[in-house]
């Protein structure tokens, strides 16, 4: 496919709801994103409780690139693309650890924690002193610092991260507060979860923007006790007496998402843990003080999203997951899991194993739905197959500007229940910065 | 026979038993008898996986991510691997269904120390998946496991699993190892 056709191909049509396979196989499209999307956007590159200190680094990723996540010795964060200006060769194969410089293995350039060059052997005899270091550091990217979390940027015209991620900011400020609105902050649990996927990167990324219609797929973890509330179900909040209106936002100017549901005043919140006294405790007391601080609001609990392009988060069982591309056909997944740094070691315990066991590769929730991106992605690439767009006209035209409580949209459209107005809006934004809508 | 050769002969009949053990346990698995499995694993079993880390040589300590703290593919006692069991047999876990033909070969078993009431035992191994039509998966690692003696003959009472990937290379690990 010829970029300059893409204007005249139906790739997306948000008015129908229709999704060419096409943007899932085709090279061009994807060498596309590369530059129009990884290149321009926002991406989430780590938590601050992995660069504590000085020094401190971690290798991370933006698009298909290497970059190293660095505290500086004097404390401020840098993104450094993980390649020698020289010569190319990744100055950092670690994934992590304490540097006081980054010295390249092919040369020997060696850059500091700010990103400055500063030895470079043969830098008399062979430069003649000719070299001007201060132009030859490590390629910087923007970097931005959102309660704890960190995100990175290449691209100097794209608004800040607050203005960029806009009305959304709201699911990403309340995502990384702990359950108790406020004291403490959330800790990632040492060890990101890497693994590969057959599949085209978009597909995590939309799932976990808006799909609550997909519980057919989680039919068999379903009927275990998966959950610490000790009830069969996979959610903590599967116990709960109470049948909360499934709330789902979408941001039309950005493509971001965030999936809550809004329960009736009064709903036992408690009853999500009942299985285990410690964190029944712990909540007991989280959900007190996030009532008093939201008031009515705090009926409204978060179950995650996805910004835009490549970042989905999950409320309740406390996770990120980045859909990293890695060419058309395959995708890296990065999870990060993450518990309140102030709860009780027995209560971070608990969320740490229910976490793993729900979330990742082996987790036994997820580990059914990328069978489904897997086969998707393969039932994409047919040349029959690519002439039927996908279907995600779910609730098109119903969408409301303000949902059933003035404070629940805040800028978004709302749809209760299942819909498919996120994905909608997800892909809207896909086209628009693709240039094809 | 004089008293050292009989304490040879019995060492490596314990060998040869543990060696046993470990093949048969892999015949089960392949064949799908996972609750037979169960069976071979003591009630206090504790199954881990850790995540493997590119860090430098001269400082391996970060390699691993270490058991009841940190995240790792598997961290679980008996009651998570029969949930995993009891998911196998509802027909409905679709990442297993069909199931997977898997092919777990076993090799360099050495009985590292069978003086305590546990016995060490170190095994490597791969692991092979085919999936649907032409899909297929390889997993490479060891085992350091625990087996415990009992009336009932040998039972695990410990596995780390130790694989050989930093990137995991499949798309979810649906089987046991």
């Amino acid at each position: 496919m010829d970029l300059a056709d893409l204007k005249t191909r139906a790739l997306v049509d948000p008015e129908r709801g229709l999704v060419s396979r096409e943007i899932f196989v085709d090279p061009t499209l994807y060498a596309a994103e590369l530059e129009r999307i990884f290149a321009t956007q926002w991406l989430f590159v780590g938590h601050v409780s992995q660069v504590r200190r000085p020094g401190d680094f971690v290798v991370s990723r933006m698009g298909e690139e290497s970059v190293l996540l660095v505290r500086d010795v004097d404390g401020e964060l840098h993104v450094f693309l993980n390649s020698c200006r020289h010569r190319g060769m990744q100055v950092c194969r670690y994934d992590q650890g304490n540097a006081s410089e980054f010295a390249c293995p092919y040369h020997g350039w060696t850059y500091d924690t700010k990103g400055r060059l500063g030895a470079v052997p043969a830098l008399r005899e062979g430069y003649f002193s000719e070299l001007e270091l201060a132009e030859w550091g490590l390629v910087e990217a923007r970097v931005a610092e959102l309660k704890g979390s960190i995100w990175a940027c290449w691209d100097a015209a794209t608004p800040g991260l607050e203005d960029w991620l806009g009305d959304a900011r709201i699911w990403i400020e309340e995502f990384f507060t702990v359950p108790d609105v406020g004291v403490g902050e959330l800790e990632l649990i040492a060890g990101v979860q890497k693994w590969t996927l057959p599949c085209n990167w978009k597909f995590g990324a939309e799932n976990f923007s808006g799909d609550n219609y997909h519980n057919v797929s989680h039919a068999s973890v379903d009927q275990l006790a998966l959950s610490p509330s000790g009830k069969a179900g996979r959610h903590q909040y599967d116990a709960i007496p109470q049948k909360p209106v499934l709330q789902n936002i979408a941001y039309a100017a950005t493509g971001h998402s965030g999936r809550g549901a809004l329960y009736p005043p009064g709903f036992d919140f408690l009853s999500a843990y009942a299985a285990v006294p410690e964190l029944h405790a712990y909540y007991r007391r989280a959900y007190a003080a996030r009532e008093q601080q939201l008031g009515e609001r705090a009926r409204m609990v978060p179950h995650g999203g996805t910004i835009f392009p490549n970042m989905s988060f999950s409320n309740g069982r406390t996770s990120i997951a980045l859909w990293h591309p890695a060419g058309p056909e395959t995708c890296e997944v990065w999870r990060f899991y993450f518990v309140p740094e102030y709860a009780p070691a027995a209560v971070k315990d608990h969320l740490r194993r229910y976490v793993i066991r729900y979330q990742g590769p082996s987790g036994l929730t997820e580990e059914d739905d990328m069978e489904n991106w897997n086969l998707a992605h393969r039932a994409s690439r047919g040349t029959i197959a690519r002439r039927h767009p996908y279907h995600m006209a779910m609730g098109l035209g119903h969408e409301l500007a303000a949902g059933s409580e003035p404070w629940i949209a805040r800028g978004g459209t709302v749809m209760e229940g299942v819909s498919e107005q996120n994905q909608r809006g997800y892909y809207r934004r896909w086209a628009q910065l693709m240039g094809v809508l | 026979m004089s008293g050292p050769d009989n304490a040879a002969l019995a060492r490596l009949l314990r060998a040869r038993e543990a060696e046993e053990f470990l093949y048969r346990e892999a015949g089960l698995l392949d064949r799908r008898e996972f609750t037979a499995w169960l069976d071979l694993l003591a009630d206090d079993v504790r199954y881990f996986m850790p995540l493997r880390r590119n860090v430098p040589s001269l400082a391996p300590a970060e390699e691993w991510t270490r058991e009841g703290q940190d995240v790792a593919w598997f961290d679980e006692g008996k009651d998570v691997l029969a949930m995993r069991v009891t998911q196998l047999h509802t027909g409905v876990h679709w990442a297993e269904e069909p199931p997977s033909r898997t092919c777990h070969l076993v090799s360099n078993v050495l009985l590292m120390d069978d003086s305590g009431p546990e016995w060490e035992v170190h095994s490597h191994f791969i692991f092979y998946r085919s999936r649907m039509e032409r899909e297929t998966d390889l997993l490479a690692g060891r085992r350091e496991d625990a087996l415990r003696p009992t009336p009932q003959g040998l039972r695990l009472a410990r596995r780390r699993v130790l694989i050989d990937h930093n990137v995991l290379p499949i798309k979810n690990l649906t089987n046991f190892f």
